[in-house]
């Protein structure tokens, strides 16, 4: 369990206001100057010390990833694009912090834009988040005119501007190389790589492109050391990491926790328990939409970090947690995400555009009954066939829920044919 | 040069290459859809997929660049798993309309799939249904065939300049389409249905024409425009089916106009197919060739050489112009052009050529257009420039009517008098010119039509030499005249051009005018005014019941460019041979041969009977005809003559891209081109 002390962000349920001034109450923007004068080489040493990984899904290490970056400027402006397009179902977290925390976020992003070497940074914010855009707007005025961004930032010498850009709604929109691309101005469609973002990415520069939780837990990381979010957690899982528990729980929420709480725990203590008791839990889906779910005997004792999850065939993904009871109609559940990602395909490669229907199409008739056994082998080598074969990830995401589904409860596929 | 392995054989290959380029170098076959050399890399298709040591995916070759200790291997379990599982998802959607399909016998899916494919679907849903568009007249679509790999997209957004085409939806619901619902427009169109690698984009006036296998396929030369590209002749007994571009990096790359692609069925209407000769009642009459012959030597006869003149077209291999030449010269006439048109190009050779050549336009770093619009004149040349500006950012300038040409051009404005201004350095162009390192002009055939052409020739001479167009070592020459017709440039190397006392057009025509001309021979002359020729005895020899027929005494039925083995030189100076593909119609002969036997019936035989002795001929004539698919540059001499420039400005030469020939103004396809543009 995490300490209160051990806790970055303090307003995570909104019991204070967002605006500047509670902010700093909160910590944010003291001697940021001084942070910032620690010079780019330390802060992603220190970063790299802390063992922080992007929050977005994937888990990539931050301080490698920054360190991908030229280290100096060769004709080409760096950029810093932070990834506020947070659309995956059962992920909620970005949005509380847009809402609670944006300071967090701005002051986290000139940090990194320092530490990269990126005079630029572009917040691209899931259109459908309206309020929040709002009120990063407002927040970010409020540090231009504090002197906290633009023109020499907080006093320190460096120059960092920050923009704010509504996407308009597509989910391939968060895969970093098609969130390029609509930021350019073209269809989201993710890019192949290499190259890397951090050698040709908006515009042909170098850019990194963070998750908002990452981001906004940079500042802390920075003030209270990397060896202090190096302690927290697991080997290889260090820190804290939020998670939002969602379906079937007593009291759904977004909680900040210590990495590699067990997911009993985490759902015992934030979530209110299960509806109807622990007896009652079919499934859960541990990391967001996209990753295989994980039946109840996995559940009580599989620990929330990248690690454990992975040993057990699942992924932490965005630490989306979807609990769902025995009153789950598990196929249909999945075959209904199933739709979200033939939907949300963007049609540029082969195997996602042809093969996300047909999945659904298959599960959804698995679902109602109709069929034969060979349908759920069937169905299994699509995902197979999909699942390492496209441009960008969104093959896997759709792939592997139907993976999980047929792993464990291929029984239940089978009685109802 | 890194050292790669790939399926354990090891390979030197070049920096900077990709994967795909390094294992098809080794000789191993990958199959691929949207990846086409000469296009950017999508990498959608997800079908050149191998395996490489130490990634736990397979990678997409298309888009891997080799680097130093690869192992690449194409033909592991997991490779031909993802190959199959990959035509399998290509195939759920696809129709199995192979039979009707005119891609079938051609169509990379039905090849790929019989060589990596699985031999039964498992798909038992219903398919896709995608509306086909209308893409105008010469582009049929199917699109339930489309796979989506963009290369159309892409073309059309690359090479042609035009981003007409898109992929629009996402999802399963993506679909190549217009997004106004309009027609193609880009006069490069045509490629879009060769590389599209499945049958969703095809021949519309070829559409259930013929099968691809039923073709015989014959190697040759475009002549409908200066630039010779390389093209494929199909046909199917007597008729010409398609026409296909063949590769050739040096000037037309794998594109082809759609002029040169869909002029062909202009070769069956209004062809002259038997001789013709003028009765007493002032009507044509079919005549057999001896009639013809013999009505051409009875008004011959007692007509002294000066009397007599000869102009040559625009379509004439270089093999009848000099049999042609040879025969003026017999009939002791000195009157010969072959520049109907009027231009005044001639003299040193480096003063007509297109002296950059093609693929050097992808040097320079700055042009100047000067008179022409070569979009319509040499679409492909056209093509060039504007892969070098997509390539290099290439400067393009024009001195010369506005027309969009599918890249920025920056106008100096139509006005000649400005390149006095330049060469003396008092006009901005001067200083980009002063900082240019590889300069080109292009110089178009209005220019040499006007009255005040040598001077313009003699002042494009002295800004080439004053701001380093002409480099010697490294060997540039920026110097470039854009010739639209395909024999002009033979025409002038073999010296089909006035000689010593000799009229050129503009005088033969004003001497027919006074009637000091009493007999003219039109070796497929049809773009001049024949009002003049009223009085004059008129010999026509062509294919075409044009222009130069109507006002003819005697019409000698010739051989279209289809139906000849031919030679021709390009723009550039290259030498090139058409081939026959199809015989010409009824008593239609090739051209030289009826020029030869005119000449026994003259009385002054031509020395040569078969086509190696007339190419003997040419070769003696100008031994640059021995070598053929080769640029043989020109050496810099003097040309032009310092004169006043004339303020009038440059005019356009060419006002329908689709019809400037005999051929393609009788073609119906290019007749709905027409429409479609000008309608």
């Amino acid at each position: 369990m995490l300490t209160p002390a051990n806790r970055i962000f303090t307003n995570l349920q909104g019991q204070q206001d967002w605006r500047m001034k509670e902010a700093k109450a909160r910590g944010d923007w003291d001697n940021t100057k001084k942070l910032l004068q620690k010079g780019p080489e330390n802060i992603i040493q220190e970063i790299t010390t802390s063992g922080l990984r992007g929050r977005g899904g994937a888990g990539f290490p931050t301080g490698k990833k920054w360190s991908f970056m030229p280290k100096v400027e060769e004709g080409r402006p760096h950029y810093l694009i932070i990834n506020a397009d947070e659309s995956e179902p059962g992920t909620c977290k970005d949005r509380d912090l847009l809402r609670y925390e944006p300071h967090k976020l701005i002051e986290g992003s000139l940090l990194a834009g320092m530490a990269v070497g990126a005079h630029v940074g572009y917040i691209y914010i899931r259109g459908e988040f309206h309020r929040e855009t709002e009120i990063l707007e407002a927040a970010i005025a409020e540090a231009y005119k504090a002197g906290y961004l633009g023109k020499n930032a907080c006093k320190s010498g460096v120059d960092f501007d920050l923009y704010v850009h509504r996407g308009a709604g597509a989910y391939i929109c968060g895969e970093e190389t098609a969130l390029i691309e609509s930021l350019e101005g073209r269809k989201g469609m993710p890019r192949l790589k290499p190259p890397f973002p951090a050698n040709i990415g908006l515009y042909g520069c170098p850019t990194i492109i963070n998750n908002v939780e990452t981001l906004a837990a940079v500042p802390t990381i920075l003030r209270r050391g990397g060896a202090w979010f190096a302690s927290l957690g697991t080997p290889g899982n260090a820190g804290t990491k939020i998670f939002c528990l969602s379906g079937h729980v007593n009291t759904p929420c977004v909680v900040e926790e210590e990495m590699g709480i067990p997911l009993k725990e985490l759902i015992e203590a934030h979530g209110g328990g299960i509806r109807g008791g622990w007896k009652k839990l079919q499934a859960v889906i541990p990391g967001g939409s996209s990753v295989p779910l994980i039946p109840k005997d996995i559940c009580e004792t599989v620990r929330m970090d990248f690690t454990s999850l992975c040993d057990v065939k699942s992924a932490l993904g965005t630490g989306g947690v979807i609990v769902m009871d025995t009153s789950t109609d598990i196929v249909r559940a999945i075959a209904r995400l199933s739709k979200f990602y033939m939907i949300e395909s963007c049609g540029q490669c082969t195997p996602c555009r042809e093969g996300t229907g047909w999945m659904w199409r298959m599960l959804t008739r698995l679902a109602e009954g109709i069929g034969t056994p060979h349908d759920i082998d069937q169905l299994e080598s699509v995902t197979h066939a999909i699942e390492g074969h496209t441009i960008c990830a969104l093959g896997e995401a759709a792939a592997w829920p139907i993976q999980g589904l047929i792993r464990h409860f291929r029984g239940e596929m089978e009685g109802r044919l | 040069m890194p050292k790669i392995t790939i399926d354990a054989q090891q390979v030197d290959v070049p920096e900077g290459i990709t994967v795909l380029q390094a294992v098809e170098a080794a000789g191993i076959e990958v199959p691929v859809f949207c990846y086409h050399p000469k296009l950017s890399i999508a990498g959608n298709c997800r079908m050149c997929l191998v395996e490489l040591e130490g990634c736990p995916k397979p990678i997409a070759s298309c888009a891997m660049p080799v680097s130093p200790g690869m192992a690449i291997r194409t033909n592991t379990p997991m490779v031909q798993k993802s190959r199959q599982s990959n035509l399998e998802f290509l195939l759920i959607n696809h129709p199995l309309d192979c039979p009707i399909c005119d891609q079938a016998g051609e169509c990379d899916l039905q090849d790929i799939t019989v060589a990596y494919g699985g031999d039964a679907s498992r798909y038992d849903l219903n398919k896709r249904a995608v509306p086909n568009l209308d893409l105008g007249p010469l582009i049929e679509t199917s699109m339930n065939r489309c796979i989506q790999c963009t290369r159309c997209v892409r073309f059309a957004t690359e090479i042609a300049g035009d981003s007409e085409l898109g992929a629009l939806g996402r999802g399963e619901d993506m679909a190549i389409g217009t997004a106004l619902h309009h027609a193609i427009t880009s006069e490069l169109s045509g490629n879009m249905i060769d590389i599209c690698p499945v049958g969703a984009l095809t021949s519309k006036p070829y559409s259930a024409h013929a099968r691809s296998w039923e073709l015989t396929h014959t190697p040759s030369i475009d002549v409908l425009d200066g630039v010779g590209s390389a093209i494929r002749i199909d046909t199917r007994g007597l008729e010409v089916m398609r026409i296909l571009p063949r590769q050739n990096d040096a000037v037309n790359e794998d594109w082809i106009s759609d002029k040169t692609r869909f002029f062909y069925d202009g070769l069956k209407y209004q062809r002259l197919d038997t001789p013709y000769v003028r009765g007493k009642n002032g009507e044509l009459t079919p005549a057999s060739w001896d009639q013809a012959f013999k009505a051409i030597a009875k008004r011959l006869k007692g007509v002294p050489g000066d009397r007599i003149a000869a102009l040559a077209g625009n379509l004439v291999d270089a093999e009848s112009m000099v049999a042609l030449k040879d025969l003026m010269e017999a009939l002791g006439s000195p009157h010969l052009d072959c520049r109907q048109d009027g231009a005044q190009s001639a003299g040193a050779r480096c003063s007509y050529l297109f002296n950059t050549t093609i693929q050097g336009i992808e040097r320079a770093d700055v042009c100047l257009l000067i008179g022409t619009n070569p979009r319509w004149e040499a679409p492909l040349i056209n093509a060039r420039l504007r892969k070098t500006y997509v390539a290099s950012g290439l400067p393009v300038f024009r001195m010369g009517p506005v027309h969009d040409l599918g890249y920025p051009v920056e106008e100096l404005g139509n006005d000649p008098t400005l390149l006095e201004k330049i060469l003396k350095g008092r006009h901005p162009f001067a200083e980009t010119l002063k900082a240019a390192k590889k300069p080109m002009m292009i110089l178009g055939q209005d220019v040499l039509r006007r009255k005040d052409s040598q001077a313009l020739l003699s002042l494009a001479r002295d800004i080439a030499e004053k701001y380093g167009f002409i480099q010697s070592a490294p060997c540039w020459n920026g110097f470039n005249v854009l010739h639209t017709v395909a024999s002009r440039v033979g025409g002038l190397d073999l010296g089909f051009v006035p000689g010593p006392q000799g009229w050129d057009t503009s005088h033969i025509l004003q001497a027919a005018a006074h009637k000091k001309l009493e007999v003219v021979y039109l070796l497929g002359v049809d773009e001049i005014d024949m009002q003049p020729f009223k009085g004059t005895f008129v010999i026509y020899q062509g294919h075409h019941g044009d222009r130069g027929a109507h006002g003819a005494d005697v019409i000698l039925p010739g051989a279209a460019c289809t139906e000849k083995s031919g030679t021709y030189v390009n723009t550039e100076g290259r030498v090139q041979r058409t081939f026959k593909a199809v015989f010409p119609p009824g008593q239609a002969k090739e051209d030289w041969k009826i020029i030869r036997a005119l000449s026994e019936t003259l009385g002054v035989p031509l020395p040569y009977n078969t086509l190696a002795q007339v190419r003997a001929r040419l070769v003696a004539v100008n031994p640059l005809f021995d070598e053929t698919d080769t640029v043989q540059r020109a050496a810099w001499e003097p040309f032009g003559e310092k004169g006043d420039i004339l303020p009038e400005p440059f005019k356009p030469i060419i006002d329908n891209f689709y019809m400037t020939d005999p051929i393609s103004r009788h073609s119906l396809i290019m007749a709905k081109c027409t429409g479609r543009d000008h309608g």
